[in-house]
């Protein structure tokens, strides 16, 4: 990691561990994130972490990314949601797909974090199998108009650009979908009901309701009858910063457990004296070090320009299964204390579970692991 | 407005001391800009942002303050100058840095300049006054407010916890106390940026100094550790009796009378 990395992930952490570890159980408890921590975020070039340089985002490579995303994973899931989603899912599809226009209108704004990003694929019907979707756009003269509900869609309430998958060909299937830049000020655009969700508190996540809505032809998003395919890009491209954001996580509960460890007495010695107490301290620490490698290799493979699509669901399924593994032997490690919610660690035994599901379920992920072996091994 | 910045690296605030071979260990330890340093970077760009002018940084230390600079640099600061005294000097005292900013600044017409309060490490808070003086500019220490017009500056310093209002004009030296501004985080885009921004290093030699005319005029006899923090005791019986307990007990085992 070069010196200008270490230096940047520095002062995120700094500024995290800090400013944000600071109102965490204010967050919880309030499910909302304090406008002046969001304030300081975006002053601090948080929201642009992934946009290139010329359109007043950060410009650094896969590997820097996730050197930053791993310290915004070190504190509340919301807030590093918040600041996640926006930057991974939320902008991916404008940086990548975008035409130049496209990006010089929306990404600058999206840096500075004054337009938050979201990612609408998601419906009642069209989860995993993001083939089946039901929002139709239908093109009428220099518009087209978008109807159908999407759900589950993170940082909806807070959000102004929406990457939305929409079918403009229901007879090509997969084949017929599109992807368009959504605003929330567009006529027949709302925001409907608010999930209450097991954890992420602070994150909101939403129905976005499209009724007759009217998106202007050039804020179709790459091709049209491409929506799918870059989904699916958008996705992938997200996943090793899923995972690092994940391997904070990983972290910020090691470094709590293993101080926990060694002051909680029982049996006139601290707990880590016990074998059985720092064998799971061990395992914990293991399984990290092992997702930071990875992360590090699927990063640098990334920046090498290499194809990664295997390596990525390998990468997004481990980092969450290990931040399950590592959460629930933290919960076990704290005992009685892992399971009050007025302690972190039960809030972040919570916030896991998610990251076995969003962005591509780890069933999902071997699928596309074994579809890529079988690639590699055609006979 | 020309403004300078006196620049301290320290150690973190978050770290134990610790002392080996009669020297303060600072292996692995983190390092920081002084926090009331700090102040003076936020304050001086503050000014920079609204009245126009330029911010330039100074450390006097080693090769390893650049990082600190490079924070101010990437916090907002335009320029930064290093006076590296590794290979000049072993040891140095207030004065001796004093005299090094004071060669540095002599000839560069610094309208205001900012220095802490007092640097967490030493904590003399002599160099800022000694500068000033040097200089013949007036100082005003531990200063939590400041507006300046034209060339008249007002200020509200603390006084051990009350505060006094001064008018002063430029040029002029303060002392950053803690109040005087929440210093903002640097920004990512900042610290990129504050890599082409200039970092001018220079030695004792470029000053047309040498080590005997900045030789420290104190000398370090002992390095220790604050004792330990003991429980209290209580005394107990008549009061006549507890008096004369206590007075024993200062003079045969506090020996402070």
């Amino acid at each position: 990691m070069s010196e200008d990395i270490e230096f940047l992930k520095k002062n995120v952490r700094d500024f995290v561990q800090t400013e944000v570890e600071a109102v965490a159980m204010q967050i919880e408890e309030e499910n909302k994130i304090p406008e002046r921590i969001i304030e300081m975020s975006k002053e601090m070039g948080l929201f642009g972490l992934s946009i290139p340089e010329e359109y007043g985002g950060l410009g650094i490579g896969m590997v820097g990314k996730c050197a930053l995303y791993e310290e915004i994973g070190a504190t509340h899931n919301g807030y590093t949601t918040l600041i996640g989603a926006h930057t991974g899912i939320g902008t991916v599809g404008i940086v990548e797909m975008g035409n130049e226009e496209q990006r010089q209108k929306y990404l600058p704004d999206m840096a500075a974090g004054e337009k938050i990003g979201a990612f609408a694929l998601t419906e009642p019907a069209a989860g995993s199998n993001a083939t089946n979707l039901k929002t139709t756009a239908v093109k009428k003269g220099d518009k087209y108009i978008l109807n159908g509900t999407k759900h589950y869609i993170t940082n909806a309430t807070e959000a102004d650009v929406f990457t939305v998958m929409a079918v403009t060909d229901p007879l090509k299937g997969a084949k017929g979908i599109t992807s368009f830049i959504v605003e929330k000020d567009f006529p027949g655009f709302h925001v409907g009901a608010v999930e209450k969700k097991m954890g992420l508190r602070g994150s909101h996540s939403a129905e976005v309701i499209l009724e007759d809505c009217e998106v202007p032809v050039e804020n179709v998003l790459g091709e049209e009858g491409h929506g799918y395919v870059n989904a699916l890009k958008i996705l992938a491209n997200g996943r090793a910063g899923l995972a690092a954001r994940n391997l904070g996580s990983c972290q910020k509960i090691l470094d709590m457990s293993a101080i926990f460890a060694q002051t909680r007495v029982q049996f006139n010695v601290p707990i880590i004296e016990h074998q059985a107490v720092s064998h799971m301290l061990a395992e914990m620490a293991m399984e990290i070090e092992t997702l930071r490698s990875f992360t590090y290799r699927v990063a640098w493979m990334v920046d090498e320009g290499m194809k990664v699509i295997k390596e990525a669901a390998m990468l997004k399924l481990f980092g969450s299964e290990v931040y399950n593994r590592v959460a629930d032997k933290a919960v076990q490690v704290h005992g009685g204390l892992g399971y009050i919610a007025d302690y972190p660690i039960e809030r972040f035994f919570r916030d896991a579970r998610i990251t076995r599901i969003y962005e591509g379920t780890s069933e999902i992920q071997k699928n596309i692991i074994a579809g890529q072996l079988k690639k590699d091994y055609s006979l | 407005m020309n403004i300078y910045v006196l620049l301290k690296r320290t150690f973190d605030t978050e770290e134990k001391i610790a002392i080996s071979g009669g020297e303060i260990n600072s292996d692995g330890a983190e390092f920081i800009i002084n926090p009331y340093d700090e102040y003076g970077v936020e304050e001086a760009i503050q000014i920079r942002d609204s009245q126009g002018g330029e911010v330039t940084v100074v450390s006097v230390g080693s090769g390893d303050a650049e990082k600190q600079l490079r924070t101010a640099l990437a916090i907002g600061a335009d320029k930064a100058v290093l006076i590296n005294t590794e290979d000049d000097l072993e040891i140095g005292d207030e004065f001796t840095t004093a005299k090094i900013l004071v060669e540095f600044l002599e000839d560069k017409e610094a309208d205001l300049i900012f220095a802490g309060n007092v640097a967490i490490d030493g904590g003399s808070g002599q160099v800022g006054p000694r500068v000033a003086d040097l200089l013949g500019i007036p100082y005003v220490t531990t200063i939590t407010k400041i507006e300046i017009e034209g060339r008249n500056v007002n200020i509200i310093r603390d006084v051990e916890g009350s505060s006094e209002t001064i008018e002063a004009s430029l040029p002029l030296l303060v002392t950053a106390q803690q109040g005087l501004n929440e210093p903002r985080y640097p920004s990512l885009p900042g610290i990129m940026k504050a890599k082409k921004k200039p970092l001018e290093e220079l030695e004792l030699a470029d000053l047309d100094l040498d080590e005997n005319d900045v030789a420290a005029k104190t000398k370090t006899v002992d390095i220790y550790l604050p004792p330990k923090k003991e429980g209290g005791r209580i005394l107990d019986g008549e009061v006549q009796d507890q008096v004369k307990e206590l007075i024993n007990l200062l003079h045969s085992e506090a020996k402070v009378i």
